[in-house]
């Protein structure tokens, strides 16, 4: 724990803001803020652990982060018992051909001989296995599909409620993880900016299974009403005990109920965070910590030194993507629908990547204040250009299109922005906020 | 014979015509980026939002020409307006490289960082474009749509399929050709064409040999322009435009520039088309081909499409990823910096 005294004013400097902005736009908007600048600072942290520590160009965040929303459907909605009754257990079989299909084609790939006899069994093991795998895939998905479409037409979860719904940010992880050791060992060993484009291009693939595989989490017809682990408002403001706290404290009983839940959630996530910012100052200051640096400075001598480069490489990809994953379930959660059209790279991945170089990659504390300081930018540049724009237009004429256009085109201040706070960084202090020790 | 010449009619309708013109606008796309993986040695990622401002400044310019009664007849207004697009995206492109890239391009930066960089060039040139022309679908085709109707080619050949090959199609093909024409006379032909080549071969060499690199760099960005506004609105032209979609693009651009082999603008260009056929024969529902060609008995049930649509970027990136695997430094062999 090395904070200097810079370092934590500039966290007060955060919290004030907060605070400011509880001031000026009402409490449950700063606490709104505050809850997904908490996923925020854990998404950096996810991050920081691939870029930070080992130098991993990971720009897949979003595929992580939607997988962890994947998660949250899996474990929360209700099963559809008559989908699974039509379908389940064809889907299975389907998704196991299609597993064995891949394995049996690794293996043939790994113990044949090298050259034609190996390329042509390979490439008949997949073209025989994918057929096999569509004559069961099809109709699968199409029995599930049918099942009501208009309401259900997936395959739904385990219907967890309640604080069990906790478990659906671990099997976040867990997805996210398992999805990361398929990805490193395929794509780990290339360098930097073809990872890079690697696994852009894997999250899109993983927006696009999302967005079509609708027997799984429904595309583009979207999940909602997923269940969440803190108290229901509505529930609150039925239930007599807190009515009665609520009119003690000389509260209006649905602001007051609003405020209970979000202050639920703050804690659920605070807690989180804290635990992985526990977890993360105890690896980097570890000598797996130090040997992953050594790693990232400089890959020839720490193989030279007898370390195993790319088992290391693939331990931390998992282990980000999985934070990664994480922190996407408690997001869906907290937004309680899955809209696989809203993940956007901009917003998930590069967002996050801003997050991480302003704040200070390679130091845990600078994750987690980039991942508060730029979503507070995020939020809060759109009402600020709003206001400057309609100050710089006042003395255009009401109703002229420019004005018009330029009013409405506030909202994109917010990306501007962003690119502009990253570059002038990356100019004047590349190194963050809280620079790496 | 009839069927056969109907499944002829078919994969050339649906395949290789649109295999042809989006391999194309994916073929300039790509070479912007290995022209500037070459000379400046870094993956750009702001080229997507390169792409999108210059086509916004051609919209523009469309606008402005179409409201001063100005137009080519048959073809698109768009093609006058090009080298006014291409000017205006040169000029951001050198103001982003004095503003920007030369701070770090002097501090020998790695490219990780350049990278780094270019993102967030990315978000600003994405947030200006947005901010001035809106994030609507934008239609800025004008004159002759199409060059062959499906109607009219079915009524003169009395084959059941039509063929239909659009104005912007033949467009995108003759446009591409000419750029990619003047770009190899102008890298090969002429003495700053060989400059840019020998410094993108060896840099200390280079400049050794008397060769200005501030002046190699600013001629890459003009040039990156021109492709850039060129491949953006040739594909604006031929779908439509939409801030974002371009964002999208980036990826195939990408994949075909990685397989062509970064740095090589043969590559770039035989890259492109790898990834458009590709990724439009294997998205492509096959029944109808099939349905000519195969007997009766074995004619199939489903649509025979091996990916829907919605996975067209898991094909460009699965032959990203087998090229890598297999030939890392892509068919044409590429700089592996």
């Amino acid at each position: 724990m090395t904070l200097t005294l810079r370092d934590m004013s500039l966290f007060v400097l955060v919290a004030i803001l907060i605070i400011g902005t509880g001031y000026f736009q009402g409490v449950n908007t700063a606490l709104t803020l505050l809850n997904f600048g908490l996923v925020s600072a854990i998404m950096s942290l996810g991050v920081n652990l691939q870029w930070g520590f080992a130098g991993l160009f990971n720009i897949g965040v979003m595929g992580f982060v939607a997988l962890g929303g994947l998660a949250a459907v899996l474990i929360g909605m209700p099963p559809t018992t008559e989908a699974i009754a039509e379908g389940g257990a064809r889907m299975a079989m389907a998704m196991t051909m299609g597993a064995v299909t891949i394995v049996a084609a690794v293996v043939a790939y790994r113990k044949l001989e090298p050259g034609r006899s190996r390329s042509l069994a390979v490439a008949g093991i997949i073209i025989v296995g994918f057929v096999i795998y569509r004559q069961l895939f099809d109709p699968a998905r199409d029995a599930i599909e049918a099942v009501n479409p208009a309401g259900t037409g997936f395959l739904g979860g385990f219907g967890a409620e309640g604080l069990t719904m906790l478990i659906a940010w671990p099997a976040g992880g867990l997805i996210a993880a398992g999805a990361a050791w398929i990805i490193g060992k395929t794509a780990l060993g290339l360098r930097s900016d073809y990872l890079a484009i690697a696994t852009l291009g894997i999250a899109e693939i993983i927006i696009a299974i999302l967005k079509a595989e609708d027997w799984l989490s429904r595309g583009v017809k979207n999940v909602v009403g997923i269940p969440r682990p803190v108290s229901y408002e509505v529930n609150l403001q039925a239930d007599p005990a807190f009515l009665e706290r609520a009119q003690g404290l000389g509260l209006d009983p649905v602001f007051a109920s609003a405020l209970q839940v979000r202050v639920e959630w703050a804690v659920l996530f605070s807690i989180v965070l804290i635990l992985l910012l526990v977890l993360a100052q105890l690896a980097l200051n570890s000598p797996w910590g130090r040997m992953m640096r050594a790693i990232r400075d400089n890959e020839t001598a720490a193989e030279a030194m007898g370390k195993d480069v790319t088992a290391r490489h693939l331990q931390i990809f998992i282990l980000g993507s999985a934070i990664l994953g994480m922190a996407g379930a408690m997001m869906t959660t907290l937004d309680s629908q899955l809209t696989p059209a809203a993940y956007q790279p901009l917003r998930f991945t590069f967002l996050i990547w801003v997050m991480v170089i302003v704040g200070g990659s390679g130091n845990n504390f600078g994750a987690v204040l980039g991942g508060f300081v730029i979503w507070f930018l995020w939020i809060q540049v759109e009402p600020a250009s709003q206001v400057l724009l309609s100050v710089l237009t006042s003395p255009l004429a009401d109703g002229s299109a420019l004005k018009d256009h330029l009013l409405d085109a506030a909202p994109h201040m917010r990306l501007i922005t962003m690119g502009l706070v990253l570059l002038i960084m990356l100019r004047f202090f590349p190194r963050g906020l809280i620079p790496e020790r | 014979m009839t069927d056969i010449l109907n499944a002829v009619i078919v994969i050339l309708n649906f395949i290789i015509i649109p295999g042809v013109a989006y391999g194309s606008q994916l073929a300039l796309g790509a070479l912007g980026v290995t022209l500037v993986y070459g000379i400046l040695r870094f993956s750009n990622f702001a080229h997507g939002d390169t792409m999108s401002f210059g086509t916004m400044v051609v919209i523009f310019a469309t606008w402005g020409l179409q409201s001063l009664g100005v137009s080519l007849g048959p073809l698109p207004t768009a093609l006058l307006a090009l080298p006014i697009g291409i000017a205006g995206c040169a000029l951001l492109l050198v103001f982003t490289d004095r503003s920007v890239y030369r701070f770090y391009r002097a501090q020998k930066a790695s490219p990780v960082i350049l990278v780094i960089v270019s993102m967030g060039v990315m978000f600003v040139m994405n947030g200006v474009t947005r901010f001035i022309i809106g994030v609507n679908d934008i239609r800025f085709a004008d004159g002759e749509r199409f060059i062959v109707r499906a109607r009219d080619f079915r009524d003169w050949s009395g084959l059941d399929e039509g063929l239909a090959f659009r104005t912007s199609q033949a467009i995108t093909i003759v446009v591409a050709i000419i750029a990619v024409a003047l770009l190899f006379w102008f890298l090969n032909r002429t003495r700053t064409g060989k400059s840019m080549r020998a410094f993108s071969d060896n840099e200390d060499l280079a400049l050794l040999s008397g060769i200005n690199p501030e002046r190699v760099v600013m001629v890459t960005w003009m040039i990156v322009a021109a492709l850039a506004t060129t491949a953006g609105v040739l594909y604006g032209l031929d779908k439509s435009y939409k801030a974002f979609t371009y964002f999208q693009l980036l990826l195939p651009i990408f994949a075909a520039a990685i397989v062509g082999g970064l740095g090589s603008p043969i590559g770039a260009i035989v890259g492109g088309f790898v990834i458009a056929f590709a990724e439009i024969a294997l998205t492509y529902p096959l029944k109808k081909v099939l349905g000519y060609l195969l007997p009766e008995s074995l004619e199939p049930d489903g649509l025979v499409q091996l990916l829907t649509t919605d996975y067209k970027f898991a094909v460009s990136f699965g032959i990203l990823i087998i090229v890598l695997l297999f030939k890392p430094t892509g068919i044409m062999k590429g700089k592996a910096l």
